[in-house]
């Protein structure tokens, strides 16, 4: 009889092949306890938190966690149901209203995740005999988007300007088109050249979409997003964003100026059938979102916490991801898996949590990804890097000199 | 001038010959997947050099259905007639 797991089996042997080496499991790692945004407990000790995506470090601020608890008594735990049913109560119109002022956008949709806030915009604004124009390397929840939905996609190198442009004009001239991009790409943390390829996307007649989940909170005078800092607000026609980075919850959102935006509450299938967030996550989000608007001292330091940490692993000879730190995700580059494995554990043993990146998100990279917190102090950043070299050593890594 | 899968088909195997690691005998009937063997990068960069060469989109959503250098061959064909 076949087994459906069959197919697994590569992944099954992958997987047993390294833990067989006696490795420590990198992706069955548990957080026994949570003491800040920069600090946790596993297995007993105190870990410094280098891989989290708490950029601005809002988890335990006060004034969210009160918001959060002051709606958990008043709306209870959750809404049991969609957002067009009985799920949408004061808060979700208050965090969209948040969302609204933050982006000074006219309309605001909040999603369960983030992930659906792709799927549902992808597959929804562009159908059969459309187009959706995407970088490679676009975030899984992109990809699944156009998946779902009936255009005909079409990619483009990562970050080329150039290749955008040829490939815009081979489709056909009165297509509808939208053009996807991201403000921060995750995997190795640099940023897109969106002055550029928003002109040209314009030019071509496209609709733009920016997703900003890596970048919202600290790039652009107000936070908003590397679109921001870029200087073409005016020209994006939709924003995608989460709340599970920056903002410190969990929830996706898609902000925009269209008039006729609020159709797509009706037709983005992952809004309609799915539950709303609880009433807490929502207090919690457009509290965070309000803060945010004015954590010009939170953004200074993270983006200086970033550079020094990206300088300083960099002069210890470890090989990043970007020549300068282009945003606060810091990737380290490992020769190969095996290697890549033993830092990781190593830098555990330290007393340090960065993410191993999993070989299927980077065909061909092998990376360790380091994320920066608003939270973390100039001495914890010199911990960081004094321990990173030491594990560097224990587990045998070559570091360039 | 309008093509045809047979006129597509011997400039298409010069294009797919570099990617042809483990040197094979190319025909219309090659499987990218099971002869060729091609990771998801590699398909990505030979699908942008056939575009290239004709001036063409082969949008990724099609590729599924696009199993053979003959496949291929048909679907250039037509959406240059188009
Ligand atoms: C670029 C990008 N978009 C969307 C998402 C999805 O966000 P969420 O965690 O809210 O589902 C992520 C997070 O992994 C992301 O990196």
């Amino acid at each position: 009889m076949p087994d459906l797991f069959d197919k697994f089996q590569p992944l099954i042997d992958q997987y047993e092949g390294l833990m067989a080496s006696g490795m420590r499991d990198p992706f069955h790692l548990k957080m026994e306890k949570i003491l800040s945004p920069t600090r946790a407990v596993v297995d007993g000790r105190e870990i410094i938190l280098v891989g989290t995506y708490n950029y601005m470090g809002m988890t335990f601020d006060p004034d969210v966690i009160a918001a959060g608890q002051k709606a958990l008594e008043e709306f209870g735990s959750g809404t049991t149901g969609s957002r067009v049913l009985n799920g949408t109560y004061q808060g979700h119109a208050e965090c969209e209203a948040a969302l609204r002022d933050f982006y000074d956008m006219d309309h605001a949709m909040v999603f369960s995740t983030g992930y659906q806030a792709n799927l549902g915009l992808m597959s929804a604004m562009a159908g059969r005999g459309e187009y959706i124009v995407l970088d490679a390397d676009s975030h899984a929840s992109i990809y699944d988007g156009c998946a779902m939905g009936n255009a005909d996609i079409v990619r483009f190198k990562h970050n080329s300007v150039e290749d955008l442009a040829k490939r815009l004009k081979r489709i056909p001239e009165d297509a509808g088109k939208l053009v996807v991009l991201e403000g921060v790409y995750s995997m190795v943390g640099d940023i897109a050249p969106l002055k550029e390829m928003v002109a040209v996307a314009k030019e071509a007649g496209a609709m733009v979409v920016v997703d900003e989940a890596h970048a919202m909170g600290f790039f652009g005078e107000n936070g908003r997003g590397v679109f921001e800092a870029a200087g073409v607000e005016d020209q994006v026609d939709f924003v995608v964003g989460t709340f599970s980075k920056s903002v410190g919850t969990v929830g996706g959102f898609v902000v925009s100026n269209h008039p006729k935006f609020d159709v797509l509450r009706f037709v983005c299938r992952p809004y309609v059938y799915t539950a709303s967030l609880p009433p807490a996550v929502v207090a919690c989000a457009a509290t965070s979102i309000r803060k945010l608007m004015h954590a010009h001292d939170k953004r200074a330091h993270l983006w200086a916490a970033s550079r020094k940490m990206h300088a300083e692993l960099r002069a210890a000879g470890f090989t990043l991801g970007t020549a300068e730190a282009e945003s606060a995700i810091i990737a380290v580059k490992m020769p190969d898996q095996e290697r890549s494995a033993k830092m990781w554990a190593a830098l555990i043993d330290e007393g340090v949590y960065v993410n191993m990146v999993p070989p299927q998100a980077t065909p061909g990279l092998h990376l360790l990804r380091c994320s920066l917190c608003a939270e973390h102090s100039d001495a914890e950043v010199d911990e960081i890097i004094a321990r990173f070299k030491r594990a560097a050593a224990a587990a045998g890594l070559p570091l360039s000199t | 001038m309008s093509l045809s899968k047979d006129t597509v088909l011997p400039r298409l195997i010069e294009i797919i010959e570099p990617f042809n690691k483990k040197g094979i005998a190319l025909s219309a009937d090659t499987s990218f997947a099971r002869d060729l063997e091609l990771d998801s990068l590699t398909v990505m960069d030979l699908v942008a050099e056939i575009e290239d060469e004709y001036d063409i989109i082969l949008p990724v959503n099609m590729l599924p259905d696009l199993e053979t250098i003959g496949d291929v061959a048909g679907a250039v064909a037509e959406i240059k007639n188009k």
